[in-house]
């Protein structure tokens, strides 16, 4: 029951060379336990309890170096009607990412801290801040917030850049970019990267962007001034104009846009229904494909869902299609998460007894209490649902 | 007090099975508005509390270290008292009860939260949210009920150890946050146990209950004062952290002993109390086992907005910024079924609770049956009570009680 709308997963064929950036804090070694500094954080620390010394310094200068990390909105610039660019000034610790990356954001929405991810529709920048680009999706709680809601001065958690959707170093010769909606916001990122550089790249870029009419179409006039340059060639598809765009339609699909579809490396973001659809398309002719996903496929028949119960206290009702994650949430658990489709494992843990079900596969996963261990079995929160009453062990 | 269902007229007895299901459904309702109700508006409040007493503390602190100076003093512990009071009451207590953990920000919620007081916040958070909030008010089952030391109900019975209650309660008042510890950890009932034979929870209980004393001594009486060394200041720094500590203890106590030892709040028999209590009878309990305390803003504050026991008794979860506001409609609903809110000003209520435990260090009716005439009589036959055994008290009892009868039977003739 994920509310975003924005594209996370990098489901690439084609293995990226470019990992993500480390940006996790060093670890403390023991041996700097000794050090002076860590003496004197010690003593900080002891001086302060029950609190810790960032506790406190939070209060004075949450952007420091050292602090859990967070920015600072900065801009909030509109885009569309129903869409808008949020720059954020991040804290010092903030690594950098590589453009097509996502970051996970934690806004607070009517007082509640709700955690989302979006892509970074930006190179590195000058200025040192990174900018997202939301838009404002029926229902979607953060997406609304930041697009209409959001203010300069306002803190959001962040978590480091992650995410494999990036171009491959070198480039190759001849590019090939499909997007629908809001999922050009990674590949503005990567375009604006590429072309900000004292020499323009040499690859042939064509870019094939999709969107229900013209003037929903999230970065129009940026990407026409960029087709007018002679930087990319770009082919503007309106589904009010031309009608849904049929990817396999030997007359007006993909082939037909693109005469050298097959001499160019593709990359895909958008909905699940265009990505399935480009991803067979391509597999049949042999070509490689990288996309990056909206939201996991979730399976049209649901179980029955049951009452979860957390070990740290509170019960959850739960339907049969609502992820443990958000039910737990829902309930005030402070449940770790990750990715939220499954993929980084962030928020696993063990289930100690009843059923769940995958939500993408419909497989279901049981513990039962002295045959399973008393450890539990580890479960992805995130995409698994109450398949009958389970108990999750969120207090260990 | 007597429990209700000892009373001559049970308070609860004019209410039907279905009208206490209809007010649980009424309570419901006034609980879920505030649910919906609930957002963006709270979390700055609890922001902010969070963020003053921070500053507060933390400026306290270092007006301190200059504490030589008697102004400096002076602001300085009048700063810290607040700062320690606002941290235990509207903060500590609010945050483990999971008031505010729909925010969903670790750094608010009651799993991560840790207190300034002795007592350990996974050991308080037992005994107070699991034990109290769910067992209030019954006889020998809410250890709340005079913590395990004291007598503050009839039915409990009286033994010569509780003529030095009225001492105790002030020793405790004074060291509150050890006697939280201590109790948290049941101290009484585990030493009783031989040594060999206490529990592995007791013993690692105690361990961390200890850590925790060591680590809060360590910034109290030893990092603070040591701040105040280049101007002298080590003894006055030192003086300040006592007197903090004592003025935090002294006001919490008064204000939980306003909770629920004022007269006019009930007590319950652990045998009437069925195994599967429904939610409108346990709804019912809390509505008669609570007493608030009228006042200002800033005395709802400085309670914690405990002042609004019985809406937090009722409600332990909702954020405290939202009693003040629901207490009118908890208030109607004391009155469309006939109970009654118990309210008093912070010094009556202080002044029942004390009372309370004043009456009840002695046997029942004794000070009922004591005139200016008696008084060498009854403290003859209360020397007898103490020293003689368990048959002597017995017989004097009744014969305190029958007279207490007579007397209260003539002056009403």
């Amino acid at each position: 029951m994920t509310t975003t709308a924005v594209p996370r997963q990098a489901a690439a064929p084609a293995a990226s060379t470019v990992k993500a950036p480390v940006t996790a804090r060093p670890s403390e070694a023991p041996a700097t336990r000794r050090t002076l500094r860590g003496r004197v954080r010690r003593l900080a620390d002891a001086a302060v309890t029950p609190l810790e010394l960032d506790d406190v310094l939070d209060v004075f200068h949450p952007l420091r170096a050292g602090a859990p990390l967070r920015g600072r909105i900065v801009e909030v610039r509109a885009e569309t009607d129903d869409s808008a660019t949020i720059v954020i000034k991040p804290g010092k610790d903030w690594s950098g990412h590589v453009p097509g990356q996502y970051i996970r954001v934690g806004a607070e929405v009517d007082g509640v801290r709700l955690w989302r991810t979006y892509s970074l529709t930006h190179g590195p920048r000058r200025d040192g801040c990174l900018s997202i680009t939301v838009k404002a999706i029926p229902g979607g709680l953060v997406s609304h917030h930041l697009v209409r809601s959001a203010r300069p001065g306002e803190m959001l958690q962040l978590a480091a850049a992650q995410g494999d959707f990036v171009l491959p170093d070198p480039l190759p010769a001849k590019l090939l970019l499909v997007t629908a909606g809001s999922g050009i916001t990674p590949v503005i990122g990567m375009l604006r990267n590429l072309y900000s550089r004292a020499s323009a790249p040499a690859t042939d870029i064509m870019l094939v962007h999709v969107n229900a009419s013209e003037s929903s179409a999230i970065f129009r006039d940026e990407l026409r001034e960029h087709a007018e340059a002679g930087h990319l060639t770009l082919i503007e598809r309106y589904d009010d104009r031309d009608g849904l765009l049929d990817v396999a339609d030997p007359e007006a699909g993909l082939a037909a846009l693109v005469p050298d579809l097959d001499d160019r490396l593709a990359y895909a973001c958008g909905p699940a229904g265009l990505l399935d659809a480009l991803e067979s398309f391509h597999a049949a002719r042999g070509l490689e494909l990288t996309t990056e996903r909206f939201r996991p496929v979730v399976l049209g028949d649901a179980g029955a869902g049951g009452t979860v119960t957390f070990t740290s206290g509170p019960t959850a009702e739960a339907d049969g299609t609502t992820p443990l994650l958000d039910a737990g949430e829902s309930a005030g658990v402070l449940m770790p998460s990750g990715c939220r489709i499954g993929v980084c494992f962030g928020c696993v843990l063990p289930l100690k007894e009843g059923a769940v079900r995958d939500l993408r596969n419909g497989a279901i996963t049981r513990a039962v209490p002295g045959e399973t261990g008393p450890e539990g079995i580890p479960i992805q929160t995130c995409i698994n649902a109450a398949a009958g009453p389970c108990s999750l062990d969120d207090a260990g | 007090m007597t429990v209700i269902t000892k009373q001559p007229v049970n308070p609860t007895s004019h209410l039907t099975p279905e009208n206490i299901e209809q007010l649980g459904r009424d309570l419901d309702a006034i609980r879920q508005s505030t649910l919906d109700a609930r957002g963006e508006k709270d979390a700055a409040y609890i922001r902010k509390v969070v963020d003053v007493q921070r500053k507060l503390e933390l400026g306290s602190r270092a007006v301190l270290t200059v504490s030589i100076l008697p102004p400096a003093w002076i602001a300085g512990t009048i700063g810290l008292s607040i700062a320690k009071i606002l941290e235990n009451m509207e903060i500590g207590h609010n945050v483990m009860h999971g008031q505010w953990d729909w925010m969903r920000d670790p750094k608010i919620h009651s799993t991560t939260w840790e207190w300034d007081n002795a007592s350990t916040a996974e050991a308080w958070k037992h005994s107070h949210n699991e034990v109290h909030h769910t067992y209030t008010n019954i006889v020998g089952k809410d250890n709340d009920l005079g913590y395990g030391i004291m007598r503050v109900d009839e039915d409990q019975r009286w033994a010569p150890f509780h003529l030095g209650q009225p001492l105790w309660n002030f020793i405790n008042a004074c060291f509150f946050e050890y006697g939280i510890a201590a109790y948290d950890l049941e101290l009484g009932k585990n030493l009783a146990v031989p040594k060999e034979k206490r529990s592995e929870k007791f013993q690692a209980d105690l361990k961390k209950t200890f850590a925790k004393i060591r680590r809060q001594a360590k910034k109290d009486y030893l990092i603070h004062p040591a701040l105040g060394l280049p101007t002298g200041s080590v003894v006055p720094i030192l003086a300040a952290n006592f007197t903090a500590n004592l003025v935090r203890n002294l006001w919490s106590h008064s204000v939980i002993m306003c909770g629920h030892f004022p007269e006019g709040v009930e007590t319950f028999e652990k045998k009437a109390i069925p195994d599967n209590e429904t939610r409108g009878e346990w709804y019912l309990r809390q509505m008669l086992g609570s007493a608030n305390i009228s006042g200002s803003k800033t005395m709802h504050l400085m309670t914690g907005n405990l002042s609004h026991q019985i809406e937090h008794h009722l409600f332990p979860d909702l954020p405290s910024s939202r009693y003040a506001e629901i207490a009118p409609q908890v208030k109607a609903v004391f009155e469309t079924y006939g109970l009654s809110y118990v309210e008093g000003s912070l010094p009556k209520q202080v002044y029942s609770a004390w009372h309370k435990v004043v009456r009840l260090s002695l046997p029942n009716g004794f000070l009922a049956t004591t005139t200016v005439k008696n008084v060498p009589q009854q403290a003859a036959l209360l020397y007898k009570m103490s020293t003689g055994g368990r048959k002597v008290r017995r017989a004097a009892q009744a014969r305190l009680e029958q007279t207490a009868r007579r007397m209260k039977a003539a002056s009403a003739a």
